[in-house]
């Protein structure tokens, strides 16, 4: 099994506005994208890792691009009394290192 | 075929401009040079405190590059969000700088100022007629939320801009914006394609990040009745399908739909395309889809509290062991002490980062992960910042003494400062992520002009 951050080309956390974040998985190819797509990275693994309800997480298929992307509700806007990363700019290390469970064929 | 081009000097007012390549830009006869002041991202105390990142330093060293350009072509400027949070006194900062700028200089200018600050009474009538709305992942707000912000500006779209230009404006300096409505507005009033005028925005919103390198320097952006076509005015750099579509995904919840005051733009279906002189790509295909209701976004921001912190750097073997221990233990110790003298424990709150440890991504850390050293941050959040002291002073002994095992002698950890703990001052929380219905794309929004 390999881990997401040997698969993709990067990945990339940011804050979009203060009360939402995103991840971004940019692929070299199609081939690493489609196999990504299939894989167990999904909303339910974003949930678990950070925290939140599957439910609340978007998914976006960029197929121009090769990217995939999730963004969800931060659930305490950027800045607040308890912050550890105001962009949300280091978290991406959590997914970059999920082992990527390819879909049985 | 009527088209606009527009210098996007810089992704960021004050980041740095350089004039060379700036220059670039102007050698290809813009109509417009824009660039954007503003940004939530570094969070709530700008907000909140009316208060500028940048320092008035590089604002003027950037303006004064954007100005002499824009005068010696007799081209307008226009600047959004000033100030960062985009505050009256952001746009009076602003408009002080320019005004240095045209005197010192002997330039001529008719200068605008367009404000987006709204004050609780109009808020809190909206709110009573019911047209505040939540967004998506809104936090709940009450009638009382009007009372507990210090700022709130709403962003503006691109009328005001559009309005300001038409009343003769040669540099227009305003309030909260959209990044976008800087760009668009020219764009729309010349009769380009509504759709590419708001897309192209996107993609220059952040200069250079467009391109394949990102090189800190500005985009030049051409709108015309079908599309856009962009480029670097870095040399080196190329804006590419791929770079430029790529753009779409940064700090964007939704790369596809991206919603303005007037309605949303609606990316699922364009078509990007290299240029011969391959470094242009050409954007077709972006659909508008303009709202039945026109909506400005609010932004609020006020104090929740006031913050102490302390800094202690931990090799101990035992407390590197287990540090979540250590801080569950010392926390409690503490609390049951400062319960004892008197304190209530509902007026203020203790909290630790173990940098190092799991300071920065929280929770359970590797079985195999052993630190050989790490620091730990203590917040003390309290209703005043002389409680907050207090608890502060009140843990001391214990960030120094404190065993992990309470069979061997006291450790000492390591303070590196004296006094070991620091009154951060306030701390600010974001209010709102709603939207308010307005009659008028200029309801909510003041003009003042003035020629220097």
């Amino acid at each position: 099994m390999a881990k997401l951050k040997d698969i993709a080309r990067y990945v990339r956390s940011k804050n979009a506005g203060p009360f939402w974040v995103t991840i971004d998985i940019f692929f070299k190819d199609k081939e690493s994208y489609e196999m990504v797509k299939h894989s167990n990275i999904q909303e339910e693994l974003v949930a678990e890792l950070y925290g939140t309800r599957p439910e609340l997480v978007k998914k976006f298929y960029c197929e121009n691009i090769n990217v995939i992307k999730f963004s969800w509700p931060r659930g305490r806007a950027s800045g607040n009394a308890d912050e550890y990363d105001m962009h949300f700019g280091q978290q991406y290390v959590f997914l970059a290192n999920a082992e990527v469970e390819e879909a049985k064929t | 075929m009527n088209t606009c081009r527009i210098l996007m000097a810089i992704g960021g007012l004050g980041a740095g401009i350089d004039e060379n390549y700036f220059r670039l830009g102007l050698e290809v006869k813009p109509d417009l040079i824009a660039a954007d002041a503003g940004s939530t991202d570094s969070g709530p105390a700008y907000l909140a405190n009316a208060m500028c990142k940048t320092s008035r330093h590089m604002l003027k060293h950037d303006l004064e590059i954007m100005v002499k350009g824009s005068r010696e072509l007799d081209i307008p400027v226009f600047i959004g969000s000033c100030g960062t949070c985009g505050s009256d006194n952001g746009v009076e900062e602003a408009y002080e700088i320019v005004t240095e700028i045209l005197k010192e200089n002997g330039y001529h200018a008719k200068i605008a100022k367009v404000y987006s600050e709204v004050g609780k009474d109009v808020l809190k009538k909206k709110y009573s007629e019911g047209k505040i709305h939540p967004l998506e992942g809104a936090p709940g707000i009450s009638e009382k939320t009007f009372d507990e912000f210090e700022h709130a500006v709403v962003l503006m779209g691109a009328e005001p801009f559009i309005k300001a230009y038409e009343e003769g404006a040669d540099i227009v300096l305003c309030g909260r914006a959209t990044d976008t409505a800087i760009v668009a507005a020219l764009p729309i009033l010349r009769g380009c394609n509504v759709a590419a005028a708001w897309h192209g925005a996107k993609t220059v919103e952040c200069g250079s990040q467009c391109c394949d390198v990102e090189t800190g320097m500005g985009v030049f952006l051409e709108v015309d009745e079908e599309g856009f076509n962009v480029r670097p005015l870095n040399p080196e750099a190329h804006c590419t399908p791929y770079s430029v579509a790529a753009h779409l995904v940064y700090e964007n919840v939704d790369p596809y739909v991206l919603t303005e005051p007037s309605g949303r733009i609606l990316t699922k279906d364009c078509v990007y395309t290299q240029l011969p002189d391959g470094v242009t790509t050409r954007v077709t295909g972006t659909r508008f889809e303009h709202a039945q209701q026109y909506t400005n976004k609010l932004e609020a921001a006020g104090i929740v509290g006031y913050q102490n912190i302390s800094l202690v750097g931990c090799a101990d073997p035992d407390l590197l062991k287990d540090p979540e221990t250590w801080i569950k233990g010392i926390t409690a110790y503490g609390m049951k002490n400062m319960t004892k003298s008197g304190l209530d424990p509902n007026d203020y709150r203790i909290s630790f980062k173990a940098y190092g440890y799991n300071g920065l991504l929280p929770g359970k850390v590797p079985d195999d992960f052993h630190p050989r050293e790490i620091l730990m941050l203590m917040t003390v959040t309290a209703k005043t910042q002389e409680l907050a002291k207090t608890v502060a002073k009140s843990m001391q002994p214990l960030l120094l003494h404190f065993p992990a095992n309470w069979n061997e002698q006291l450790p000492s950890f390591a303070f590196p400062f004296s006094p070991a703990d620091c009154d951060r001052g306030p701390c600010y929380e974001f209010k709102f992520h709603h939207v308010i219905d307005v009659d008028d794309p200029l309801e909510l929004i003041r003009f003042a002009y003035a020629e220097v």
